[in-house]
């Protein structure tokens, strides 16, 4: 079987796909994100069988007791045939882990598939852990903290693996308004929120060896049932660590036409988030890296004049090619201009 | 020039459109018969392949459990959650009243992209395919075939193993009734890091299946066909020999004008190329689709005998390959080059000025004799030093062909002997002018009459192998199935309520239990039995030990099957190795016919403890032979056991006769055909020689021999002469079958019959030979005792 096709099939469901992933399609029988949602901790840290799709999305900038930059990317998607679950091999609930480890001259990627009923991956939310095979982030909060304000994180793909150890600095970040993202124009949205704070300490293995990081990190926790409009096929995605310990994330979704639906949260070093909507932030590629047979805009100027943020971002590697069953870009990046530091990017629907 | 040439000699059969035919028919039959064999190999083949390829079997290790059961869901999962890329199958089958299907269930998730199954693409309906009830993913041809009654929607796909559905392994687990993986598909890449898989599971890593079992065990059964479809082939050329001789000495005249009017002899044999070229490419064609019908027509016998016999799914359909239609293309120009190629040197040796009168073909001359009975002898020492040096199926089948042409190249000589003898008991001039020229004639009618013999050796060979196998396995199944009713149940408690059932009702109840493991690294089946007197006194045993009985009830020893036995050369107080610390030594030994793998018998209570989770489903009842109808009665109707579960000895045996006869269904097709293309040949022959030998025959009608008086006496000629070459046919045949029992059969299933003889048999082939030769010379002999006299006079008058 063409695992690949099979993938991309399966989300796409069986219209035609529709946007990156299929994320554009229909939502029939699936809830729907709403507005002033009241998040139930640790409950929704858990899974949402009853939205088409969700993700634990971590991402860290780390560097090596080498002195080297590394990044490395942890995520592990849940997608839904049907808003059930079912126990057994029975499989409305698909399961997807993607791990991504990138020096300077290397990018390594790792996928895995499977089914929630039997156990071999899911969420549980109490205690926290989110796995698929031997891939895990558990919590490793103490009792009355969030249960995501501190992780223990592993994977391993065919020529490396990592163990990291996460605790939090700041609390939790709810993206648009109150945690309800809006995606396009016409209303898409989703549940976003993130925790930005984290700090990493842990180990590297890669061919060459083990190398021993500590850097920061963050997580993204999203889910919705049609988070993309039809129209939309990718987007350009960014979370930034400035030096006085503020963060952003923005992102911009690409629509077919050439429009271009941009977010942007500003997150002060108490966690205080300011949300900009449409057009509040501007993406501009710079140059572009020819990677997997396709341009991808690896430079980009990014800028909030609401924040006095006009920056330029270069990657730590313009090759960090995520090789899944759906390619995208995802990386480590440093950033100068009004500001320095450092961050990451994901670019989707590159084609 | 050549054109002018061309169309002179096709004028030639417009006016002898029965030479014409016969030289299409010969070359059609040798190329249907050749290359209806060999699509039914090629599609065999192709299932084969297909179902070894499935799921990456020839290229990706197994994990299986010890003891042969399912794989428990916690092994699986504890493996994935060590990191290591490992994916379940549920495989099974179910059937009903209505037909039957193998469900193999895959978790596409984890499966390796080795592992290849057919692509779930473009239109498949991907949240039904993963959720209940799922679909079925088939070929049409499964598709079409008889299948049980309720099935979840089927979704026509290629590349899906024969009579198999593929599935989610969600399906297959809610189908087949079994939550716990078959086995588990290893990934050749494992995640860095990693200790090795067979250090993290008790599980038993199995390697790839290189060549397949299948198709190492069914190979045997291909090159017996192949064997056939070679010896039609040569039967047939022997008629487009013939055909195509007569055409050539008919044709002198015409060669020696065209010669004189100018035409070079390069262009005399571009043209004489030409045409049988296009004979060829004629006769070749309707030969294919002739092959392709008889084909299409044996192939669900070929695909029921591999079912029966190897359990390998074939589909029952043929599928036309161009590619196959090629080779037999060229096969049948290369075999009209061959038969034609006598003819055209001689044609190309013709002196110019040569007598252009058609002679009858060359004199026996005692040197050529003895040149052939050399040749004879020396294939008949190849053939002894092969049987002395023995063992191998290839060495079986050149044993065959050196014997065959021996015997072949021996029949003239032979022939020639017996009718000298007979001519010198022979009583007034017209006996002994028939008995010399009959000697005269032997070159010409040599071939023909060699084709009858390989026919008639076939035949007598074949049936006497079959025959013997028949018998002893008629005679093997009485003593198997000793048993009065054989039971099926549902489920355990089914089959405890039944034993409570039985207790008072059955003098006893033997349960049939099994499970899959490997021996000696090849599949196989244990079985478990309880002491009695079933076993003891009915069970065929080959070989034992004394007291072979008690040692296995004992737990101390166990039986292996002759397959088994013969495949590892075990013999009584050899050691086995049944499971992981467990080496019992060879009790005996028994005949285990219809069966190509390996099986080992144990007592009960061994069996129990080596594998605890085998349940027994089926049951063996004895009881006194005139209550087993109302027993059965009893258990369908008070206990409730479904029509099917219940069946009686005879049905029993029926079914696995009926297994037996498809079996060699198709080599008795291929016989029957063999002879047919012989009586042909000599058919041809005959044609041939009569219109050649009005010269010898015309001075024997002058002296007053009345026409009708000289056809009676060609017919009883060839009757004679087919009932020799029948006399000689037997031995050979007798020696074939000896070569197909000892050595073939060894080599193909396993196993080795003793040979019985059927004279009937023999009395019967006798008859039908003389039948065809009978009729063979019935044509040419009705020719000749209506022949006008003026034609025979004119013998006299030409003066050429």
């Amino acid at each position: 079987m063409r695992i690949l096709a099979l993938l991309l099939a399966f989300l796409a469901g069986p219209a035609l796909s529709q946007g990156f992933a299929g994320l554009g399609t229909q939502a029939e029988g699936f809830a729907v994100p709403a507005r002033d949602p009241v998040f139930d901790f640790p409950a929704d840290h858990g899974a949402h069988p009853a939205y088409r799709i969700e993700w634990w999305y971590l991402t860290a900038t780390l560097t090596g007791e080498d002195g080297q930059d590394y990044g490395v990317q942890w995520t592990l998607f849940r997608s839904a045939l049907a808003p059930r679950t079912a126990p057994g091999w029975e499989a409305p609930q698909l399961w997807m882990g993607h791990a991504g480890l990138t020096t300077a001259t290397q990018h390594f990627s790792a996928e895995r598939l499977g089914r929630g009923g039997i156990g071999q991956a899911g969420v549980t939310a109490m205690p926290f852990e989110a796995w698929i095979d031997d891939w895990s982030m558990r919590s490793t909060a103490r009792t009355g903290e969030d249960a995501l304000s501190a992780l223990s994180l592993t994977a391993r793909g065919g020529e490396f693996s990592y163990a990291l150890d996460l605790n939090a600095t700041g609390p939790l970040v709810f993206h648009g308004d109150e945690g309800y993202s809006v995606k396009s124009a016409e209303g898409q949205a989703s549940y976003y929120y993130s925790q930005p704070f984290y700090e990493v300490t842990g180990t590297l293995s890669l061919p060459g060896g083990e190398v021993a990081v500590t850097g920061n990190a963050w997580l993204d926790r999203e889910w919705s049932s049609q988070p993309l409009s039809e129209s939309q096929d990718g987007w350009d995605w960014f979370s930034l660590q400035f030096a006085d310990g503020a963060r952003m994330m923005g992102f911009g979704l690409r629509d077919r036409a050439g429009g271009v639906f941009t977010s942007a949260t500003w997150i002060a070093p108490d966690g205080t988030e300011t949300a900009y909507g449409d057009g509040a932030l501007r993406l501009t590629p710079l140059a572009l890296t020819e990677v997997a047979g396709r341009d991808v805009p690896t430079e980009w100027q990014v800028e909030l004049p609401a924040r006095g943020v006009d920056i330029v971002t270069r990657p730590l590697n313009p090759r960090s090619w995520m090789n899944t069953s759906f390619a995208y870009w995802e990386g480590p990046i440093r950033f100068e201009g009004s500001h320095a530091g450092r961050g990451y990017l994901e670019m989707t629907g590159y084609e | 020039m050549v054109g002018t040439a061309v169309s002179s000699l096709f004028s030639h059969w417009r006016r002898n459109p029965l030479q014409l035919a016969m030289l299409w028919l010969g070359l059609a039959l040798a190329t249907a018969l050749w290359s209806g064999v060999q699509a039914i190999n090629a599609e065999a083949r192709t299932s084969y392949a297909e179902a070894a390829a499935a799921l990456g079997q020839d290229s990706l290790s197994r994990l299986v459990a010890q003891d042969g059961g399912a794989v428990p869901i916690r092994d699986y999962l504890a493996l994935r959650r060590a990191g290591y890329l490992v994916s379940p199958v549920i495989t099974g089958e179910i059937r009903d009243e209505a037909g039957r299907l193998r469900i193999i269930g895959i978790d596409p998730l984890t499966a390796p992209q080795e592992a290849g199954a057919p692509g779930l693409g473009g239109n498949t309906d991907l949240a039904a395919f993963f959720t209940a009830p799922g679909l079925l993913l088939m070929t049409e041809a499964t598709a079409e075939g008889a299948l049980p009654a309720v099935l979840p929607r089927i979704v026509i796909a290629e590349g899906v193993p024969p009579a198999a559905a593929l599935t989610d392994i969600g399906t297959a687990s809610r189908l087949l009734g079994q939550e716990e993986p078959s086995y588990l598909i290893v990934a050749p890449a494992q995640p860095a890091g990693l200790p090795p898989l067979a250090e993290a599971t008790s599980l038993l890593l199995v390697a790839p299946e290189t060549s397949g079992d299948v198709a190492r065990l069914t190979d045997s059964f291909h090159l017996n066909l192949t064997a056939f479809g070679l010896l039609s082939f040569g039967v047939g050329l022997f008629i487009v020999h013939a055909a195509i001789g007569l055409a050539f000495e008919q044709r002198r005249a015409t060669f020696r004008t065209l010669r004189a009017l100018g035409l070079p002899l390069r262009s005399l044999m571009i043209a004489l190329a030409l045409e049988m070229t296009l004979m060829a490419l004629i006769a070749g064609g309707i030969g294919i689709v002739l092959g392709y019908l008889v084909a299409a027509a044996l192939m669900p016998g070929v695909a029921a005998t591999l079912r029966g016999l190897y359990g390998a799914e074939v589909a029952g359909g043929l599928s036309f390959d161009p590619q196959w239609a090629l080779s037999a293309m060229g096969i049948t120009l290369l075999g009209a080059g061959a038969a034609a190629a006598q003819a055209m040197i001689r044609t190309g040796r013709m002196p110019l000025l040569a007598p252009a009168q058609p002679r009858a073909w060359a004199q026996a001359s005692d040197r050529a004799m003895r040149r052939q009975g050399l040749a004879a002898l020396a294939f008949f020492g190849v053939a002894v030093v092969i049987g002395g040096l023995g063992g191998g199926l290839l060495a079986g089948f050149a044993l065959l062909g050196a014997l065959l042409l021996g015997a072949a190249l021996a029949l003239p000589v032979v022939l020639a002997f017996a009718l000298g003898i007979f001519a010198r008991g022979a009583r007034g001039p017209f006996a002994e002018w028939l008995f010399a020229d009959s000697r005269q004639q032997l070159p010409a009618l040599s071939l023909a009459l060699m084709a009858l013999l390989l026919a008639l050796a076939a035949n007598v060979g074949v049936s006497t192998m079959v025959g013997s196998f028949r018998t002893t396995f008629t005679g093997w199944l009485d003593q198997r199935l000793a048993a009065e009713l054989y039971v099926s149940t549902a489920d355990e408690a089914e089959g405890l309520r039944l034993q409570r059932f039985l207790d008072d009702r059955a003098d006893a109840v033997l349960p049939i239990i099994s499970a899959e493991t490997r021996l000696f690294d090849l599949p196989a089946e244990i079985f478990g039995i309880v002491d009695h007197a079933t076993y003891r006194e009915a069970w065929p045993l080959l070989t034992s030990a004394p007291g072979a009985w008690d040692a296995v009830f004992a737990g101390e020893a166990v039986l292996v099957n002759e397959q088994l036995a013969r495949r590892q050369g075990l013999s009584a107080g050899d050691t086995v190795p049944l499971a992981p610390g467990l080496n019992l030594p060879v009790a005996g030994v028994y005949s285990d016919y219809g069966n190509p793998s390996g099986q080992a018998i144990v007592g009960m209570d061994l069996f129990r403890t080596t594998f605890p989770e085998a349940r027994a489903d089926d049951f063996a009842i004895r009881v006194a032979p005139e209550d087993a109808p109302a027993l059965a009665t009893a258990l369908r109707e008070e206990f409730g056991l479904p029509d099917t579960a219940v069946r009686n000895q005879a049905q029993i045996k029926r079914f696995s006769l009926e297994v037996f006869e498809n079996t060699f269904r198709v080599t008795g097709a291929l016989n029957v055909l063999t002879l047919g293309v012989a009586a042909l040949a000599l058919l041809t022959s005959l044609l041939t020689l009569s219109s050649l030998r009005l010269p010898q025959v015309a001075p024997v009608w002058a002296l007053g021999v009345a026409r009708g008086r000289l056809a009676r006496a060609e017919v009883w000629r060839l009757l004679l002469l087919s009932a020799l070459t029948f006399l000689l046919a037997l031995p050979v045949g007798l020696v074939l079958a000896w070569v197909l029992l000892a050595v073939v059969n060894v080599e193909a299933f396993g196993w080795r019959l003793p040979m019985q003889v059927f004279p009937a048999d023999w009395l019967r082939l006798l008859l039908l030979a003389l039948l065809a030769a009978g009729l063979a010379a019935a044509l040419p002999a009705l020719r000749l005792s209506h022949m006008a006299p003026a034609r025979l006079l004119q013998v006299f008058s030409q003066e050429r």
